[in-house]
């Protein structure tokens, strides 16, 4: 067993609802989430777990309900805010570059620790080249934390999509996020990629302290990995605890597997 | 002038404004475009302490040095014999050759260098922490982990001590492991990383003798609290420490050395039965690595990329031994991914690859040009046909008329000089081969390209160097004469017997295993069978023990008959059987890469590599080279016998994870005939297809079961030619 250095409550998510238009996708949703701990959204297909992630890095902006993010109370902000205050996040289909390089595409993670101007980066001055090389370096160690050294130059595009997570997970990292929300960073693995992946996440969360949120539908991962479950279903909260407190819960038995009538 | 220049820039990509500096500087540093390379070069020399992450290695450089194009070089031939063990040869090239590079290692992108002076240092330094763990003359040190630094580093710090270092097989499993041990009594250990620590530790359960065990990658070991772990920096410290309170002790230590010391002890993989640690000395790896040194006429400036695992002796005499010997530099890759990528930027000047690696480079061209446009592969395909018909003579200085000399060199602007910089072997001087038997198509490719490969015969037993082949003498089916120093003798059996000053001390703690191949009067039994040609060559068969006859008393040799299917791009692995049988049979492995590619182009839909194996067609393109084989079979006559009659294609691949390959990556013939022997007796009954179910071992240990239905084929045998007398 790891052991936990969980810390006081950094998100703190409160009565949050949102609904486009007739569609209620959340329904007076709270919980929260604890400094460093690995806390993971679970529910079936439609439950509302990506709007979650999207409601909490200002994607959406929830009708009802306010989010606590390190004591700052705010219903909703928007994706810049979220970013420049240390939430970063994965996506469920992959959104990068395909085009681009593995470096360029984790360099663009680091966009926001670049504080040089856009001439000065297109003539590459003095000061916009130091700053090149200083976050090139830290996005060296991100590639050789996620381990694709062989795959440095080579276009996202053409490399496996297992690798490809890899390269998105690589992205949010370059940004030094407090939070990571990782969204289905498992979906369409094999046996062995999703046990690379799991190495990966508790290893940031072991190495840089960080907090992660998590979606995943592999009961496996989730109950082998994170230190507290939240349960959605229909857009509401059905199940909130320990991975041992919420597998024996009859109301997310029921969801997930129905009931004999 | 400028065409060269401009060629030059076509061909890499790589461009630089300051010709001295240039050439290698850009070699190593370089990205492929302009910006990038302005990029680059400025990350590399960037150094000093305001780069937090790199102080660590970059306050062991002398400033600016992040480069290794800036090291400064001395020219200088062997070291003297008074350097007579390895430590006292590292104290040689520490004080000749001070800031000459040691080893590079290649970290977060860029070359680290240390060079021969930081190398002492950093041995030292790690010599004094072991000894201050009471590390001790004599003790066993185990060495698990890839080619980095500090695993070379712990071969020679436990060398300073008179401790024997024991290089251990990375990717072997802790079952595998256990005997290596307890047989060594071993009770210091260095570990690469989290994974060989955690393997380490599971053998410890059976072997608690493991007092210590030290590690290089701190990443995941930070909540690990056992009071035997140890990472490498604080060792270090510690014999920092203890150096500065006992500043005599290590010299002494150094001066305690003799030459007849064991020097190191390798495991050897063993087809059967546990296995055998072989001892060799000082003075046995010193004197093969010199001789050859000598005859190749290697120097300080060679450059060599270490691959190969730690474990095997070929990879601890060629960047170990040889290095120490020579004094040049040895790289270690990023990862085991990067090794291409690796091989170009450094640009080796000394090379050693086995067939199998040099198979996969050539696969992997040939399946490039087989997508290129039609100009560019018919060029290629010309121009290798020259070079096919001149390239050889060149290399072996045989007359070579002037149209074919203009021809070549048009080949050599467009085809073979490109393609020699892919392939990173631009600047070889020598490469070896060895190992296995090597295809005389594959090894003709490379010479013919102007690449100096060679082949070596040799074994753990023997400290590598036996026979090589000499520059100008160089032939496909032979292994060259016996090296300096070396005598053989084929012995009534037909096997081949050795003297040789590199011949091992001793099997360790096992004197029935000694006797049984050493003699007394200091004959070592190879277990080969061979014989000397006309030119004093030597000419492998097979191992002795392997050759046997067919029910009809025709020789059988097993491993003749597989590697005449390996050397057919589809085939993979072969597995031959037929002793004291009425007909040969085998079975295959297919090349996934080359026989999907083949697939792919006729547009053969296929799911996975089971399916593909079960197909018709892909039957008819094995049946065709066993077909072939056949042929050539018939052309020997004491071989047309054991022509083959039936095969059939092998629903997994062969793996050293499930006992079938030895580490090296060679057939266990016997093991694969036990397992698989419904399949044989499926095959000698005449039966047309045959249900098996085999137990497979995943990489993370679990196991799981492929069961499939497996088609037998016949092939086409041919009469036996009659050499005419």
């Amino acid at each position: 067993m790891r052991p936990r250095n969980i810390g006081d409550v950094i998100l703190d998510v409160k009565n949050i609802s949102l609904s486009f238009g007739g569609v209620k996708a959340l329904q007076n949703i709270s919980f929260d989430v604890k400094e460093h701990e690995v806390r993971a959204i679970i529910g079936p297909n439609g439950a509302g777990k990506s709007s979650m992630l999207n409601c909490i890095n200002g994607v959406y902006h929830p009708q009802e309900g306010e989010i606590v993010y390190q004591g700052e109370v705010r219903r909703d902000m928007d994706t810049h805010h979220a970013a420049e205050s240390g939430i970063g996040r994965t996506f469920q289909n992959l959104a990068l570059f395909k085009g681009m390089s593995v470096l360029d595409n984790i360099m663009t993670g680091r966009n926001l620790k670049m504080k040089t101007g856009i001439l000065a980066q297109a003539l590459h001055l003095g000061p916009a080249r130091a700053e090149e090389l200083r976050e090139r370096e830290f996005v060296e160690h991100v590639i050789d934390f996620l381990e694709i050294q062989a795959y440095r130059k080579t276009p996202v595009g053409r490399m496996p999509y297992g690798l490809q997570k890899r390269v998105d997970l690589g992205r949010a990292l370059a940004a030094q996020p407090k939070v990571l929300l990782l969204d289905e960073p498992m979906a369409g693995m094999n046996m062995e990629e999703k046990q690379d992946m799991c190495r990966f996440v508790l290893d940031i969360n072991d190495e840089f302290g960080t907090t992660i949120v998590l979606i995943e539908h592999d009961m496996g991962v989730v109950m082998d990995i994170s230190d507290r479950v939240v349960v959605l279903d229909y857009g509401r909260k059905i199940g909130d605890g320990t991975p041992e407190v919420v597998r024996n819960d009859p109301e997310v038995i029921k969801a997930y597997l129905g009931v004999g009538h | 002038m400028i065409a060269a220049f401009v060629r030059q820039v076509l061909q890499d990509g790589r461009v630089s404004s300051d010709p001295v500096q240039g050439a290698r500087e850009v070699r190593l540093c370089l990205f492929g475009t302009m910006r990038g390379y302005r990029m680059k070069a400025a990350y590399h020399t960037k150094g000093g302490a305001d780069v937090a992450p790199f102080a660590r290695k970059t306050s062991l450089n002398a400033p600016g040095s992040g480069c290794p194009g800036k090291e400064t070089r001395q020219m200088s031939s062997m070291p003297p014999a008074s350097a007579d063990t390895f430590p006292r040869l590292l104290q040689h090239h520490a004080s000749v050759r001070p800031n000459s590079p040691s080893i590079r290692e290649k970290d977060l992108g860029i070359w680290q260098t240390w060079t021969w002076s930081q190398v002492l240092q950093e041995v030292r330094a790690l010599a004094c922490g072991l000894a201050a763990h009471g590390l001790t003359r004599g003790d066993h040190i185990a060495i698990i982990g890839a080619n980095r630094p500090r695993v070379y580093w712990t071969v020679a710090a436990a060398q300073c001590l008179g401790a024997i270092p024991v290089p251990l097989y990375q990717d072997a499993v802790a079952a595998e492991l256990v005997f290596v041990f307890q047989n060594a009594g071993i009770t210091h250990a260095v570990a690469e990383d989290q994974e060989q620590v955690d393997k380490v530790l599971e053998v410890k359960e059976k072997a608690p003798g493991i007092a210590h065990i030290y590690f290089d990658d701190p990443r995941g070991m930070r909540h690990y609290t056992q009071p035997e772990l140890l990472g490498f920096a604080r060792l270090q410290d510690l014999g920092r420490e203890f150096d500065a309170k006992n500043p005599g002790f290590f010299d002494a230590e150094v001066g305690k050395g003799a030459p007849s010391d064991p020097a190191a002890m390798f495991y050897t993989s063993g087809t059967t039965g546990n296995p055998k640690g072989v001892v060799h000395t000082h003075a046995g790896l010193i004197d093969r690595a010199r001789v050859a040194c000598e005859m190749e006429g290697l120097t300080a400036d060679e450059e060599i990329l270490a691959y190969l695992p730690p474990a095997w002796i070929g990879q601890n005499i060629f960047s170990y031994a040889q290095a120490m010997v020579a004094g040049f530099c040895v790289n270690c890759p990023e990862a085991a991914g990067t090794v291409t990528t690796d091989l170009r930027e450094i640009g080796p000047t000394y090379y050693f690859a086995p067939p199998a690696i040099l198979e996969r480079l050539l696969t992997s061209v040939t399946i490039r040009m087989e997508d290129a446009g039609s100009f560019k592969r018919n060029l290629f395909k010309y121009f290798m046909g020259v070079a096919n018909q001149v390239g050889g003579r060149l290399l072996d200085g045989k007359p070579v008329s002037p149209g074919e000399r203009a021809l070549y060199w048009l080949g050599d602007m467009s085809i073979y000089g490109p393609l020699r910089n892919a392939l990173g072997m631009s600047r070889v001087k020598v490469a070896y081969t060895a190992g296995e038997a090597i295809g005389p198509d594959l090894f003709k490719f490379y010479r013919s390209l102007g690449i100096n490969l060679k082949q070596l015969y040799g074994s753990t037993e023997t400290a590598v160097f036996v026979c090589i082949q000499p520059n100008g003498q160089v032939k496909g089916d032979t292994v060259g004469p016996p090296v300096k120093g070396v005598e053989i003798r084929i012995s009534d059996s037909g096997e081949l017997l050795i003297k040789s000053p590199g011949l091992l001390k001793e099997y360790y703690k096992n004197p029935e295993a000694t006797a049984a191949v050493l003699t007394n009067d200091g004959w070592y039994h190879t277990g080969d069978a061979g014989f000397l040609d006309a030119d004093g060559h030597l000419k492998i068969i097979d191992r002795a023990k392997d050759v046997g006859k067919m029910s009809n008393g025709a020789m059988f040799a097993p491993k003749y008959i597989e590697n005449k299917l390996k050397f057919f791009p589809y085939i993979k692995e072969a597995v031959a059987f037929g002793d004291k049988r009425d007909m040969a049979a085998v079975f295959i492995n297919i090349d996934m890469e080359a026989v999907a590619n083949w697939a792919e182009r006729r547009g053969l839909p296929y799911s996975g590599y089971l399916d593909l194996t079960s197909q018709k067609a892909v039957y008819d393109l094995i049946k065709d080279c066993v077909e072939k084989a056949n042929a050539d079979l018939a052309q020997e006559e004491a071989l047309a016998a054991s022509q083959i009659k039936r095969f059939l294609i092998l629903h997994k691949e062969l793996d050293a994870d499930d006992g079938e390959l030895t580490r090296t990556s060679k057939v266990r013939r016997g093991f694969i005939g036990e397992k698989f022997g419904v399949l044989v007796d499926a095959v000698y009954s005449g039966k047309a297809e045959q249900f098996i179910e085999t137990q497979v071992k995943f990489e993370d240990g679990r196991t799981g079961v492929v069961s499939a239905t497996l088609r037998i084929a016949d092939a086409a045998t041919y009469p036996a030619v009659k050499k005419a007398a």
